[in-house]
């Protein structure tokens, strides 16, 4: 028996399947590693409703309410800047709220809300996430454009949306801000994060 | 001492790795002012591990506690506020020396063959330097700090399919809250700071494998005395350790002027938006990094092409990767006969002079409002749109003008 002689092939194998092995394993023993950085329980179970009391928003108003960590305006619009909406519609790139995911199918309407007037949104810029500034002052004085019509403007990258989040043509921002469930509790009394009872809870 | 050193030596290379690192390697005989940036490098990455330490003693990371514990290293921390300038000092100075470092790469070809991995190495420390000082930039927790990552971190939802996932991921929330802070923290003291020191230990072992290039371009090991020791060479020690103290001795006193005098250098160092407790439902009237990234966020603003297929979105964020990548490729793009710009032809110097030009432009639009107009004639955004023409030209088409560029014949020795 020489024992000078070595087997390549055999070898080559041999190193093939443990490092293949070794390798599976690696991949195995990161999964608990990769998988602990994701929300924890307790962030998932922070996402609970909220209450929001807005009879003391006067028309033409804005309020901030915090839900789920993210700024959630109620804007009371006055039937002038309900008028001005219908004539934007060719400035705006999705005017007809056409994207699914960004508004319920009860907030698919020309104001994107259940009452004209009330209008809810999640203050965060469909861009890269900063928060809008409102910017409800028409005409020059917006020192946004000369025929603004109010609306609200991103300080991050210029994105532009129009009194119902509609976002205008030709800003980095992709899409319409979005519309959060929500549900009116009584005349003055909304509640964000849960849906009108008849289309079921969220 | 001579039995010590024997003793260490036979169980430790002791004397083998001073001869070969220091004493006995020999670098060119004629590196200039360019040549201080990879030992200054080195000196600043210490002063912000040290510094980094001891502001770690008093620091804490909890949505709650950080902003107050920052203020708390300012006021009652003795010798805090000199811990914490000199590390946020510290942090924009790293910036400056690492740009001019990579500049002078640029300028003497220090990236072309053999040293294609001691730029690629080079590079991904860049990287991690990015990485270091975005997520140290998050932990006093201001409002600035806030909204940066919120805006950093929104990047990768850009993502097709994964991107909402990925963004979860790497917050650990919804938002960008409590657990973000706390891993961000864990990165920063740790993990990359240990990746950093280990890339720095390879790009110097890949550095002294194929000696150090010199403003001539010139590969002075082609040209050896009898005994092996290259004719334009010196001994690093004491040569250029006698040379890299005077650096020092410079780079500190500018250092601690600013440390001293000007330490928030007027927005540019530390952003006065990040002196107000971080507030989820007030973005800042602008958003703007700090100044080191924003050529590259005037990259990412530019992009607003809507006519482009899945979004204007997706493609800032890919300019923003590709202005990036395309300094790995650069060994590769550079097709010229020659490394240093002594010996280039108008081509590649005109090229060169408008890609410096379309950066620090580019930087100073992403400190500003890019619909307003603060240069000639156009608006914020459209200048940025032409900066990031002429930076992606300047890549793309490197190996077209450097192949025509007429270059000048390359001496034997070094000047």
């Amino acid at each position: 028996m020489a024992d000078d002689r070595v087997d390549h092939k055999r070898r080559r194998f041999l190193t093939g399947v443990t490092s293949g092995i070794g390798l599976v394993g690696g991949v195995v023993a990161a999964i608990p590693f990769v998988a602990s950085m994701s929300p924890s329980a307790r962030a998932r179970a922070a996402g609970a409703p909220v209450e929001a009391d807005f009879s003391k928003l006067k028309p033409g108003q804005m309020m901030t309410v915090e839900w789920r960590g993210n700024p959630v305006w109620i804007v009371n619009r006055t039937p002038s800047m309900l008028a001005d909406l219908a004539g934007l519609e060719s400035k705006l790139a999705d005017a007809k709220s056409d994207v699914e995911d960004q508004q319920p199918g009860y907030a698919q309407n020309s104001t994107r809300s259940i009452r004209p007037e009330i209008l809810v949104l999640v203050g965060i810029c469909t861009h890269l996430g900063c928060s809008p500034s409102e910017k409800f002052q028409v005409g020059p004085d917006s020192g946004i454009e000369t025929d603004w019509k109010g609306g609200f403007y991103c300080p991050c990258h210029g994105s532009k949306f129009d009194l119902a989040g509609r976002v205008y043509k030709g800003v980095p921002a992709p899409t319409n801000l979005e519309v959060p469930p929500h549900s009116f509790l009584s005349d003055t009394l909304i509640l964000i994060g849960v849906d009108p009872e008849q289309e079921g809870a969220a | 001492m001579q039995k010590l050193i024997t003793w260490i030596d036979d169980r430790f290379p002791l004397i083998k790795v001073w001869e070969e690192h220091m004493a006995k390697y020999y670098a060119p005989r004629n590196f200039n002012i360019w040549y201080f940036f990879g030992s200054l490098a080195l000196l600043v990455l210490v002063i912000q591990i040290v510094t980094g330490i001891f502001l770690t003693m008093h620091y804490k990371p909890d949505v709650n506690t950080a902003f107050a514990s920052v203020e708390y290293i300012m006021r009652d921390v003795p010798w805090g506020w000199l811990m914490r300038y000199l590390h946020s000092t510290g942090a924009s100075m790293f910036f400056i020396i690492v740009y001019l470092h990579m500049f002078r790469g640029m300028l003497y070809g220090s990236y072309r063959e053999p040293r294609e991995l001691v730029w690629l190495i080079g590079m991904l420390i860049f990287v991690a330097l990015m990485a270091e000082s975005f997520m140290g930039y998050l932990l006093p927790w201001g409002n600035m700090s806030y909204w940066g990552a919120q805006v950093i971190i929104s990047l990768f939802g850009a993502i097709p399919l994964v991107g909402d996932a990925l963004t979860e991921w790497i917050r650990g929330d919804f938002v960008v809250g409590d657990a973000t802070l706390n891993r961000f923290f864990s990165f920063h003291v740790i993990m990359v700071p240990l990746i950093l020191a280990g890339l720095v230990y390879l790009h110097i072992v890949a550095l002294h494998k194929v000696g150090s290039n010199n403003p001539d371009g010139i590969e002075i090991k082609n040209n050896k005395r009898p005994d092996g020791i290259p004719v334009d060479g010196i001994p690093f020690h004491p040569y250029y350790t006698v040379k890299d103290i005077f650096g020092t001795v410079v780079f500190l006193f500018l250092f601690f002027l600013i440390v001293f005098y000007a330490p928030e250098l007027g927005g540019w160092f530390l952003e006065k938006d990040n002196f107000t407790p971080a507030n989820i439902l007030q973005t800042p009237p602008e958003i703007v990094p700090l100044w080191y990234f924003t050529p590259y966020y005037s990259i990412l603003r530019a992009v607003t092409w809507e006519w482009l297929p899945l979004g204007a979105k997706l493609w800032g964020v890919i300019a923003m990767g590709m202005s990036l990548g395309f300094f790995f490729l650069l060994p590769w793009l550079d097709r010229s006969p020659v490394k240093s710009i002594r010996y280039r032809g108008w081509m590649y110097k005109t090229a060169l002079t408008l890609f410096v030009v379309s950066f620090i432009v580019m930087g100073y639009l992403g400190t500003k409002n890019p619909t307003h107009v603060d240069l000639l004639w156009f608006s914020n955004k459209t200048w940025s749109q032409i900066g990031l023409f002429v930076y992606f030209a300047f890549f793309i088409l490197m190996p077209i003008y450097t192949t025509l560029d007429k270059t000048k014949p390359v001496p034997e020795r070094v000047r």
